[in-house]
């Protein structure tokens, strides 16, 4: 990682405080990066948070402090030193003026076909909303608050309803889980937290897109779904515009209670900056999202993963409760110098559980595209089932791709199946889409798309077909 | 005078990793309203020939022209020759999974109709246009909505063929042995096709090794290509007179 140093990052954070006006906080001015209990209590305090939230993290940090990064992902990168971070949230970088915007990124988003408006809105551009966009949005909340549904940053969540939040958190990733996961529940900043009361089918799709700006979502990002009994929700998180942030560690815990009955459609669209052509720069990426399932619950994880110079991210069910069932779809793109390692594990405890993993890498340039999964049988999961496909798609001759399959069965009665393929991209379907008309871009998203499309139908519909766009620009000019 | 649609003079051209000729100072003047049959022996070049004109990477012109329509395409990328009215039916189409022939074929005709500066076509004519041209070459409406080529039976290919031909009603049609694998109904059945689809606006090349197809598409000239060149030039009975005596009595 030449090129985009630490020391950068701390001297652009310093400069950034300044700009913002920070240096009059006479608190951030004391301790600007590094990460002690103190600057815990300060980040508990400054969200005025209730006493067991700051033990929460205090405990968090200690664990961490004992813990050491892991090693054992297929990528390869330059640890962070976390002592020279900031673990204040520090705004987003706000572009002055439409002109200060970066034009690759204005053209990658006119491609994507996002409108003037929602473009100035996601770079953080200071922009009137048009009526429209404001009325959906209020619309929208008027809705949730009809059927009882929480919907809201994490901090309001802690201050509105602490209860449902200490009920949940960290039952699902327990702090001690890995060091990332430890890190993030001490310093977590921010996130969203959502509950559907029981019985209700959310009406329309959850988007953390609706929030993205009423809090900036940093890099330590918390996450806490919770579908109570037979409700069901389908939370869309990220979207398919590139997101440049200052921040090159993130390290985000995402956790999905499904109780009995329910069912979570979990999708997200990852496109952080990847680091440029030379593979400098670019966030590292290292997400800890797991779910549990109750008795005849449903949990279904879908990502399209494009982004991020290292990423490193498994998606996860504990089949705990009978009859349940846990799904993961895939589809990672990885392109010059990116490095992704990522996959599910499914841990079968209960009877009858089910799940299926479906996962599509697609490598070009000089990148290393990993597949990692875990299957876990219980000795008294009777009659588990898991369907496993994963399949590589080589762009070049110079990238790679790997499959890591583990498989941990404890009772005889399981059923488990395994496929694997690895092409490479056909130069005569290329031509041959060509010689109908398409230009090759246009030919190698198409090819790519259908190579895709078991998971890509799982999103939901406009997300799709962003997606698929999203698939096209990141593997422009990528066959070789 | 009918005008000249596709004009091929002293082409040579190279497998481009080994160097080595393939076609070696090609002459072919195909005219509007006119089928033209391409014949010879395994290895002649018919199919490079097919491929350099349709512009595949791996081959490398050494000399000669091609113009279309009047207007070199030589320095055109593959597609820009499909969207100035070149269709290659392939010897082996090629399977794209994942992507409905239909979703291909609706792609592929914006893109010509963008590059043309028409209007897109609307789902609802798209839908017509399909049941019509599905039915000229008597296409299973199931092929048309399942994925490009993926399991379809070596007939089927060749149908599907015909069917995207008439769907992008091109000017040059080069038919590589689009009979070869085609039972005899299919055979008559796509041969009507491709009548339907002849006009005196467009031409049609077919390669084949069997004048049989030539008994359906009656041709007004058959030529002979062996070791990269045309060799010889008749009407429809120098098929005939393959049939009988082979090729070696051209040597
Ligand atoms: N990409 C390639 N790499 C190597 N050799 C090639 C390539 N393409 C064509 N050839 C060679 O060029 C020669 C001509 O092949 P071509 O496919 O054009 O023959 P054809 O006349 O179409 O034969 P057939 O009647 O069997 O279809 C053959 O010797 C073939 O092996
Ligand atoms: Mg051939």
């Amino acid at each position: 990682m030449a090129g985009y140093t630490e020391d950068e990052l701390k001297e652009e954070l310093k400069s950034q405080e300044y700009e913002f006006g920070f240096t009059t906080d006479i608190e951030s001015e004391k301790i600007p990066v590094g990460l002690n209990e103190e600057v815990i209590r300060i980040i508990s305090a400054k969200k005025e948070e209730p006493e067991w939230l700051l033990e929460y993290r205090l405990n968090a940090f200690k664990v961490w402090q004992e813990m050491t990064e892991p090693e054992w992902a297929h990528v390869q990168y330059e640890k962070p030193k976390f002592q020279e971070i900031s673990y204040f949230a520090a705004p987003k970088k706000q572009y002055e003026s439409w002109d200060d915007v970066d034009p690759e990124m204005k053209a990658t988003m006119d491609k994507l076909g996002i409108s003037m408006d929602e473009q100035k809105k996601l770079t953080g551009v200071a922009v009137d909303f048009v009526m429209d966009s404001v009325s959906v949005a209020t619309s929208f909340k008027d809705k949730l608050a009809e059927l009882d549904i929480i919907f809201c940053s994490f901090s309001e969540a802690v201050k509105d309803h602490p209860e449902l939040v200490k009920k949940y958190l960290g039952t699902v990733v327990p702090t001690s889980d890995n060091f990332y996961a430890a890190l993030n529940s001490a310093v977590f900043s921010d996130g969203s937290f959502c509950y559907i009361p029981k019985g209700v089918k959310c009406p329309m799709e959850l988007s953390t897109y609706f929030r993205i700006n009423e809090s900036g979502t940093g890099q330590f990002e918390r996450t806490l779904l919770v579908a109570d009994a037979g409700s069901y929700v389908s939370y869309l998180e990220g979207c398919t515009a590139p997101q440049r942030d200052e921040n090159q560690l993130h390290a985000a815990v995402v956790e999905l209670v499904a109780l009995d009955d329910a069912e979570i459609k979990y999708s997200t669209v990852q496109n952080w900056f990847p680091g440029d052509k030379e593979g400098k720069g670019g966030v590292y990426n290292f997400v800890t999202k797991r779910g549990i399932c109750h008795t005849n619950s449903k949990i279904s994880w879908t990502q399209v993963e494009t982004g991020s110079a290292v990423t490193w991210k498994y998606p996860s069910c504990i089949l705990k409760g009978d009859n349940s069932i846990g799904e993961f779809y895939s589809v990672a793109v990885t392109n010059n110098y990116q490095q992704a390692d990522t996959g599910t594990k499914m841990i079968h405890l209960g009877k009858n559980t089910k799940s299926t993993v479906i996962s599509k890498g697609i490598s070009a340039g000089k990148s290393q595209n990993s597949y990692r999964g875990l299957i876990q049988i219980h000795p008294k999961a009777d009659n588990a089932r898991n369907f496993t496909q994963c399949d590589s798609l080589l762009m070049t001759d110079e990238c790679g791709a790997h499959t890591f399959p583990y498989i941990e069965c404890q009772n005889n009665s399981a059923k488990l199946e395994h496929e694997a393929t690895t092409s490479k991209i056909g130069e005569d379907q290329i031509f041959y889409c060509q010689q109908r008309g398409l230009s090759e871009e246009k030919a190698i998203s198409l090819i790519v798309n259908g190579y895709c499309k078991e998971v890509l139908n799982k999103l939901p519909m406009e997300f799709a077909v962003e997606a698929q766009k999203l698939l096209a620009i990141s593997l422009e000019n990528s066959v070789g | 005078m009918s005008k000249t649609l596709l004009d091929i003079k002293n082409l040579h051209a190279e497998i481009e990793e080994e160097g080595k000729a393939i076609l070696k100072g090609l002459n072919l003047t195909v005219k509007a309203g006119e089928v033209h049959a391409i014949m010879g022996p395994n290895g002649a070049g018919k199919s490079t020939l097919a491929s350099v004109v349709s512009g595949k990477d791996g081959y490398e012109v050494t000399d000669g022209t091609v113009e279309m329509d009047g207007a070199d395409i030589l320095e055109l990328d593959p597609d820009e020759r499909a969207k100035e009215g070149l269709f290659l039916a392939f010897q082996y189409p090629v399977e794209i999974p994942g992507v409905s022939n239909i979703n291909f074929l609706r792609t592929a005709l914006n893109e010509i109709k963008e590059y043309r500066q028409e209007e897109p076509i609307s789902a609802k004519d798209f839908m017509a246009m399909v049941r019509e041209k599905s039915a000229l070459v008597d296409l299973d409406a199931k092929l048309a909505s399942r994925s490009v080529n993926e399991g379809f039976s070596g007939g089927e290919k060749k149908r599907n063929e015909i069917f995207q031909m008439a769907m992008l009603e091109p000017k040059v049609a080069i038919l590589d042995e689009t009979d070869s694998g085609l039972d005899i109904d299919a055979l008559r059945i796509v041969a009507a096709g491709v009548n339907k689809l002849k006009n005196e606006n467009n031409a049609v090349i077919l390669i084949t090794h069997y004048q049989r197809l030539l008994d359906y598409i009656v041709p007004d000239f058959v030529h002979v290509l062996a070791d990269g060149q045309i060799v010889k030039t008749g009407d429809k009975s120098l098929a005939l007179e393959l049939e009988e005596k082979g090729y070696d009595w051209l040597n």
